[in-house]
């Protein structure tokens, strides 16, 4: 009884602090408050997150390559005193960035210049608030909630090419072109690899999508999209579109600092560089959040007893183990040429998420099947999707494997 | 089948990751100021001269201010002013000293080729790496004084070609001492032959590579 109060307490904490704070000021400034209220906590969360994000990553990245990561950087005006694993190692970032000499070339659009950073941070926030973060916490419960995600998403892709053509910069612009090209390749993917969760779920709001997975079998497995063969199919690629969406290793084609400097970013110092570095990791935490809404459960326990647990710190904990998923591949994988790259969006997952498609609608006109005629609707749903994955695997890497070194001497 | 590639690079990460916080072997950095990786012993930056006496580096340096290293460096950063005076090196010979050896660090290019010309064994390499300085015209300008280092120093950075050093110069050493020993038993013979002027030469033009 006591643990089932706290819970519920717990879990509209945030909502009742915020009612609270409405609550004392003058009504007709209370919907504004009510919504900036909203803002700077999603601010304040996301931004705290981003700023630690970099520095797991930095260590991340160190132990997956046997080294020890950035652990220096400890108090100020304390020289020899505790180091504190690194941890404050964002705020010297942070104040670093701000005291910088921001250079803006001679040539460079000077207005589009400024506006790109800018915008591709508001681009990026503005996805945050559709997603469901917990229960009760919706910041934007709309309908369409996923068009206007990717409308959102996609709209940072005009701030880079801005960037790179204000920049008046070969490589800026070469970095902007290559972007778009990789965004509109993956676009494609990244949306169809989410429509059979629309076509099972029958609705585009988030929060009715994750209320669609808040069921268990036994009580201990939940019936998160991923754990169905068309679900997993579409959360790998998912996974895939929204490494390239982000612009992310191995798909950080846009600032390859050997071929194109640091890409879109060459012109950008200072604060603006770090407006940039925020919008990507922002999108990256985005995107993580909406595959986690969509294909993990969003903010559903994942044991029917782990539901005294609020909600919204299982939608944080997701994200976060998307977000360390996301940096192991990055310690991993090497990056893919711009060919290679548009040859596996539009040979490889384009295919295969139109194919997952029609897997979806098989299992969705399949869902009164019981009893052994389940295990008939695994084998074959399982089979629609693992059969062309081979074979479209084995067209895409045909002669070219194992891999033969020309020029090298052997 | 596609992706397994990804599969078994994600498992040599995580191996990594698990392993480097049980394994130190696993490790391929140190913290640098505190921890320092050893340097191999081939490896070479700046020359430094040697001395036989740390007591006294300036009256022991094994350098005769023959020049040879001045002329024969590609980049030219060596600088050599002769002495006046001779004063006797460590086998008690009189000899010349450079009364001023500079060499300028921001133009030797360590090509080891002073060390290789050295008649006498008196510029090596040496492995220290951290040289940097706020004024490059002070401080990677280096006289003789900064430059004078002991043989026991040779020894810990370059052991093998130290000893091999040492042996060689104990021979010659050795070898001379006896050729002088020769030369005396030669002169008291010559002497008494009441032949003296004939002998006396021929000592002082061979005893070079012994100073």
């Amino acid at each position: 009884m006591i643990i089932a109060a706290i819970d519920s307490y717990l879990e509209v904490a945030p909502l009742a602090w915020r009612d609270a704070v409405v609550q004392w000021c003058p009504e007709p400034t209370q919907w504004l408050v009510h919504h900036l209220i909203t803002i700077v906590a999603i601010l304040a969360v996301f931004g705290t997150l981003f700023a630690f994000t970099p520095l797991a990553e930095r260590k991340l990245l160190g132990r997956l390559q046997n080294r020890l990561g950035p652990n220096r950087s400890g108090l100020p005006w304390w020289q020899n005193g505790p180091k504190l694993w690194g941890l404050t190692q964002p705020f010297a970032d942070a104040v670093k960035a701000l005291t910088k000499e921001d250079i803006v070339p001679a040539a460079a659009d000077k207005l589009l210049h400024f506006l790109a950073p800018v915008l591709i941070v508001a681009f990026s926030l503005l996805t945050f608030a559709v997603l469901p973060f917990g229960r009760h916490l919706v910041p934007v419960g709309l309908d369409a909630a996923l068009l206007y995600f990717f409308a959102a998403g996609s709209a940072t892709e005009l701030a880079i090419f801005m960037a790179g053509w204000a920049s008046r910069n070969k490589y800026s612009l070469l970095a902007a072109m290559r972007a778009l090209a990789q965004v509109i390749s993956y676009e494609l993917p990244l949306i169809l690899s989410v429509v059979p969760i629309v076509l099972i779920a029958g609705t585009l709001s988030l929060q009715d999508i994750v209320l669609a997975q808040g069921f268990w079998t036994f009580g201990f497995l939940p019936h998160w999209f991923v754990f169905t063969p068309w679900g997993f199919a579409g959360f790998l690629l998912f996974l895939v579109s929204a490494l390239a969406e982000s612009n992310r290793s191995p798909f950080d084609l846009p600032e390859a600092e050997s071929e194109l400097i640091a890409g879109h970013l060459t012109e950008y110092s200072g604060f603006k560089y770090a407006l940039f570095f925020m919008a990507e990791y922002f999108g990256l935490t985005a995107l993580s959040g909406l595959g986690v809404t969509l294909f993990l459960g969003g903010w559903q326990a994942p044991c029917a007893f782990l539901q005294f647990i609020p909600s919204w710190l299982w939608f944080m904990g997701k994200v976060i183990g998307m977000l360390l998923l996301f940096i192991w591949i990055r310690g991993t994988l090497l990056r893919l040429r711009i060919d290679q790259l548009t040859r596996l969006a539009w040979q490889f997952m384009v295919p295969l998420t139109l194919i997952n498609l029609g897997n979806a609608a098989f299992w969705s006109l399949t869902a009164g099947w019981t009893g052994p005629l389940q295990l008939v609707r695994w084998g074959v749903s399982l089979a629609i999707i693992v059969i062309p994955f081979v074979l479209l695997g084995r067209r895409l890497s045909a002669g070219r494997h194992p891999r033969t070194y020309r020029y090298a001497a052997s | 089948m596609l992706g397994s590639g990804i599969i078994n690079g994600l498992i040599v990460t995580a191996k990594n990751f698990v392993g480097s916080y049980h394994d130190p072997k696993r490790m391929v950095t140190v913290q640098y100021p505190e921890e320092r990786a050893k340097l191999p012993e081939n490896y070479r930056n700046f020359p430094f001269l040697i001395t036989e006496n740390a007591t006294d580096p300036m009256g022991t340096l094994r350098c005769v201010a023959c020049q040879i290293c001045e002329k024969e460096c590609p980049p030219q950063c060596i600088y050599i002013e002769k002495s006046k005076d001779k004063k006797p090196d460590a086998t008690g010979k009189p000899q010349l000293y450079p009364a001023v050896f500079a060499i300028d660090t921001s133009v030797c290019m360590s090509c080891q080729i002073c060390v290789e010309v050295c008649p006498f064994d008196a510029i090596k390499m040496d492995q220290v790496f951290e040289v940097a300085a706020t004024d490059r015209f002070t401080g990677l300008l280096l006289d003789r004084e900064q430059l004078a280092k002991p043989n026991s120093y040779f020894h810990e950075i370059h052991p093998t070609d130290a000893a091999e050093v040492d042996t060689r110069l104990a021979t010659e050493r050795q070898a001379a001492e006896e050729k002088a020993k020769a030369a005396a038993a030669a002169k008291a013979a010559a002497a008494a032959k009441a032949a003296a002027p004939k002998a006396a030469v021929k000592p002082a033009a061979e005893g070079g590579p012994t100073a």
